[in-house]
């Protein structure tokens, strides 16, 4: 597993970088429109969507195929055989990526959220994720343990959900267009549970083999995780039409969704309490290791801002919130404060034990966790704050459209601020991960125990 | 959760649950809506034989500026989805005589419900702002016609050119003098600019749909 996690882990890296690049261009042209406007493929429509593409497809995916493929291969205690062909799939899956992209750029667009990439990159996509995918399977297949972890099971139903949500999404809105806004339906099935079914499952997985693992205990409850799971499970997946309360669709549809959306608390809370009651007296660890503090502040937000999208469902909150920067904000709280801290702290695990070395500069980690901390908290902060007035003085006809308009300025303002404080962070991280995988110091190969801030290993 | 086949049954119905009631059960309700005329038949229950149907079919020009829509990523900022009255001000706004309906996007190949309102609702635009000079301004440079507008400029899709002879272009853009271009030279919209504003003078919602009326 070592070659295809590093060739994962690099391109989710470089991946992150173009992604924070494009989203600083789209923050900075929100509230500067003239900003890089004489460019047909940079105009606004283009680089946000270059920016959801780079960061979901690139970063997000890539991260879990290193992250997700690995702690399977641990689990099962086999080895992933045959990496060769892992390696060109992931290849192809970059490629394919690269040119969906590009063909943003060019105005290829389908303007269809969260599939924004052209048609005809679908086959290829699909093809490499199947190569990519298989893998988990089959390590699970040829397992060579007794026991079946939890993090297996919410890797396990990510792998097949995944490629079922895509490749309906795609087909009843790209291939054969069902009818009027049954594609809507479709749209935010596909474009929440690639949240709900893909990368939290994948993220849940994570904290809950790294929280215990990094501090020496069992996790708190079996019975809690099975509960966690399967609630989530069918929840998760009705939650994605709250996106069109007050839309052209059936009333019953969308109530169902905001039922479901509710009940996610349920997953959420038992999901909470045992991570909380794992990590419960073992506070100096989590400060001590890196990867804990990401994984922790991961799993926190996800306890928050899946409470916030439970409220944001009701209709009497939606009728504020929706259509406005608000739910921007909520999206990054979900992919960012929750997703992106745990792989970033995963990534900090995995890393030293791939290579037998140690990360090469303390100080970096602990500028790239501070940054994006800060950074998101920011952006969440301002983007919540300033959606909610945006959305409360759009219901107030009185106040004229511009006025609510140039209302939200200062907000995206602190939202570009926020922005540099991420990219600060992805640097400082990028700097460490090449520094790590491409330059060899002279230290030994000490690597038995998880990175401490404390530890002699790390300078 | 060691019984693996009951654990892929259920890895399995919990995903197929939500796709039968969200996707296949509305698909099974709605997804062969047929235009209607304004009002049903008393008798019949069906549309009246001989009245109009609606909504209308899209067209030629305007079919083409809804390719332009997608590939600039206008949806990304603009909605096409008015609200009931009363849930939130989109009809006070003028946004649309009446709320949006799902039979009013059965011709659409592709919806664009969209889910952000950084500019306004587009789903009547064609009524609220009816005249294309007015457009073809604003999308050449927002600030002409809306100051202090954060909608970017879209001057890429037209073409500054010389003035052959001594007479302006009819199709040039009459801008203000502050927007002016050199003297010689005048701004002409481009094909694509065409398309577009005649996909924006295309949506409207002027029409009663058994389900929904206006006000």
């Amino acid at each position: 597993m070592k070659w295809p996690a590093l060739f994962f882990i690099i391109s989710a890296t470089l991946w992150l970088l173009a992604g924070t690049a494009l989203g600083l261009i789209s923050s900075y042209k929100m509230h500067d429109p003239n900003f890089l406007g004489n460019w047909e493929w940079l105009t606004f429509g283009r680089t946000r969507s270059a920016h959801l593409n780079a960061v979901m497809y690139g970063w997000c995916n890539n991260a879990i195929f290193a992250v997700g493929l690995w702690i399977m291969a641990r689990l099962c205690r086999t080895e992933i055989r045959h990496l060769g062909l892992l390696i060109v799939a992931g290849v192809f899956w970059n490629i394919a990526v690269t040119i969906g992209i590009g063909g943003i750029f060019i105005g290829d667009m389908t303007s269809v959220e969260w599939l924004e990439m052209p048609t005809y990159i679908t086959p290829l996509l699909a093809i490499a994720y199947a190569l990519i995918g298989v893998w988990g399977i089959i390590a699970f297949r040829y397992r060579q343990s007794e026991h079946i972890y939890i993090s297996q099971w919410y890797i396990l139903g990510a792998l097949f959900w995944f490629p079922w949500i895509y490749s309906v999404a795609q087909i009843m809105i790209l291939f054969e267009p069902a009818r009027g806004t049954v594609q809507s339906l479709t749209n935010w099935w596909f474009a929440h549970n690639v949240l709900g079914l893909w990368l939290t499952p994948m993220a849940l997985a994570a904290a809950y083999y790294f929280i215990p693992k990094v501090i020496g205990r069992p996790i708190h409850s079996y019975y809690l995780s099975i509960l966690g799971f399967w609630t989530l499970a069918l929840f998760y997946n009705w939650a994605g039409v709250h996106h069109i309360v007050g839309g052209p669709v059936p009333a019953w549809v969308i109530s169902s969704g905001i039922v479901a959306s509710v009940m996610m608390v349920i997953p959420v809370i038992v999901t909470a309490i045992n991570h909380h009651m794992t990590a419960i007296g073992h506070f100096r660890q989590v400060i001590e290791s890196p990867t804990l503090r990401f994984v922790v502040f991961g799993a926190m937000s996800y306890t928050l801002v899946s409470f916030i999208g439970s409220t944001m469902s009701l209709r009497s909150v939606s009728e504020i919130s929706h259509f406005t920067h608000l739910t921007v904000g909520h999206a990054h709280h979900g992919v960012y404060a929750f997703f992106t801290m745990i792989m970033f702290g995963s990534i900090y695990f995995i890393l030293p034990r791939l290579l037998y070395r140690e990360w090469p500069s303390k100080f970096l980690i602990t500028c790239h966790f501070w940054f994006a901390a800060l950074g998101i908290t920011i952006m969440i902060v301002t983007l919540h704050v300033g959606g909610w007035i945006q959305g409360l003085e759009m219901n107030n006809p009185e106040i004229p459209f511009i006025e609510v308009m140039k209302g939200t300025v200062p907000w995206l303002k602190a939202r570009t601020i926020s922005g540099f404080f991420l990219a600060i962070a992805h640097i400082a991280f990028a700097i460490n991960v090449f520094w790590i995988v491409f330059f060899r110091q002279g230290q030994e190969d000490v690597v038995g125990t998880p990175t401490l801030f404390s530890s002699k290993q790390a300078r | 959760m060691n019984n693996l086949p009951l654990t892929f049954c259920g890895i399995f119905f919990t995903l197929a649950f939500a796709w039968i009631g969200i996707v296949l059960t509305n698909q099974i309700q709605y997804g062969d809506l047929e235009p209607t005329t304004e009002q049903f038949d008393p008798e019949t229950g069906g549309p009246i034989e001989g009245d109009p149907l609606y909504p209308r079919k899209p067209v030629g020009l305007a079919e083409q500026g809804k390719k332009v829509y997608m590939d600039l990523g206008c949806m990304y900022c603009h909605t096409q989805q008015v609200r009931r009255k009363g849930y939130g001000s989109d009809y006070e706004r003028a946004w649309g005589r009446r709320q949006s309906v799902a039979r009013d996007y059965i011709y659409q190949d592709r919806v664009l419900l969209g889910t952000m309102r950084t500019g306004p609702d587009l789903m009547a635009v064609g009524e609220r702002l009816p005249i294309p000079a007015w457009h073809y301004l604003h999308l050449y440079n927002p600030t002409i016609t809306s100051q202090g507008s954060l909608m970017p400029p879209y001057a890429f899709l037209y073409e500054k050119r010389e003035i052959k002879g001594s007479e302006t272009s009819e199709s040039a853009l009459k801008l203000p003098p502050e927007f002016a271009v050199e003297t010689g030279y005048e701004v002409i919209p481009g094909r694509r600019a065409d398309a577009l504003v005649a996909y924006l003078m295309s949506l409207k919602l002027d029409y009663d749909l058994p389900e929904a009326k206006r006000e």
